[in-house]
């Protein structure tokens, strides 16, 4: 299936968030991330299904004012 | 010791750090600023590139206590979001809200502020309000929980200084027990030392440093400002007349026409 990882389009067969982080180069990483607007705590990445068209927005700490 | 939600703060300048050079200027700017706080974001990371952590790894080196902020955020939904994100990555329940309503001047939609700063508080959040001078928005902030308030000097990156030396006046007065930060707008140090004249407790910026030619001498010209501003407004001004009055003795000058 196709899933959307911070607006990228990206193939991906694996079944949680936490699935496609590791898959997609965010392991060990400190990031924060939100499915579909909403915001999904890291604790529950492994139990959070990803289906296909989830859009999935992972951010990290940045420059701000 | 200038005190914002229980916890004292180090000093009254908030650092941005936004737009700087290089990271090694932006180092060497944050310890010539004496800053105590620095506001940060959050934006997309990369799986390759993975920039944020490195940022990340040089924010924690500069010994600061962290704001992050919900800034680009247009909507109640999107800032909320943005500041559950943030209190997981950053470890903190401070967060510096902003909800933009127009893109020219990046004013606060402070009827969004409101709402976000009440579903915010009742969370358990730490709110830091970025606002207007509205003495009315400011009132429904502090009953939707916030304990301090951080009105605009001028638009986000302007350079234009105190806009609106009535109306901050004002809010000043109005309330006297509330820690008021200077978030915006700044563009030179004399412009801080008049925020600090006129009574507010601490200033945040960002551009006027980073965009200076030698950021780290304009962070240590702000810290400078800074201390003098303050040590003004405590030796308690004299109050501006409109009319000369001498200054040398009138008894006693000679009769010499």
């Amino acid at each position: 299936m196709t899933i959307l990882i911070n607006g990228k389009a990206t193939p991906f067969d694996g079944a949680t968030l936490a699935d496609a982080l590791n898959a997609n180069g965010y392991a060990d990483t400190v990031v924060a991330t939100a499915v579909n607007g909403t915001f999904v705590p890291a604790d529950a990445r492994s139990d959070f299904a990803i289906k296909a068209g989830d859009q999935i927005e992972v951010l990290a700490p940045m420059q701000g004012g | 010791m200038l005190s914002v939600y229980g916890t004292e703060l180090s000093s009254r300048l908030m650092l941005g750090t936004a737009q700087y050079p290089s990271p090694a200027i932006l180092a060497d700017a944050f310890a010539k600023s004496n800053a105590g706080i620095a506001t940060v974001s959050l934006r997309r990371e990369s799986g390759q590139d993975r920039a944020g952590q490195d940022f990340w790894s040089l924010i924690q080196s500069l010994g600061v206590q962290i704001l992050p902020n919900t800034a680009g955020c247009h909507t109640v939904k999107e800032a909320v979001t943005t500041a559950h994100m943030a209190r997981e990555v950053f470890g903190t329940k401070w967060i510096k809200l902003e909800v933009i309503g127009e893109e020219d001047t990046l004013q606060p939609d402070v009827f969004g502020l409101v709402e976000a700063a009440r579903i915010l508080s009742e969370d358990g959040f730490q709110v830091f309000p970025y606002t207007t001078e509205d003495l009315v928005v400011a009132d429904r902030l502090l009953n939707a929980g916030c304990e301090v308030l951080m009105p605009w000097g001028a638009p986000i990156g302007s350079g234009l200084g105190l806009n609106n030396t009535f109306g901050l006046r004002a809010m000043r007065a109005h309330f006297p027990d509330v820690p008021l930060v200077i978030d915006a707008g700044l563009g030179l140090p004399s412009q801080a030392a008049q925020a600090m004249e006129m009574g507010f407790d601490a200033v945040l910026l960002n551009t006027a440093v980073a965009k200076a030619g030698s950021p780290a001498d304009m962070a240590h010209a702000f810290a400078l400002a800074l201390e003098a501003g303050r040590a003004a407004y405590l030796a308690d001004p004299m109050e501006p007349r409109d009319m000369a009055a001498p200054s040398s003795p009138v008894i006693g000058k000679a009769f010499l026409s």
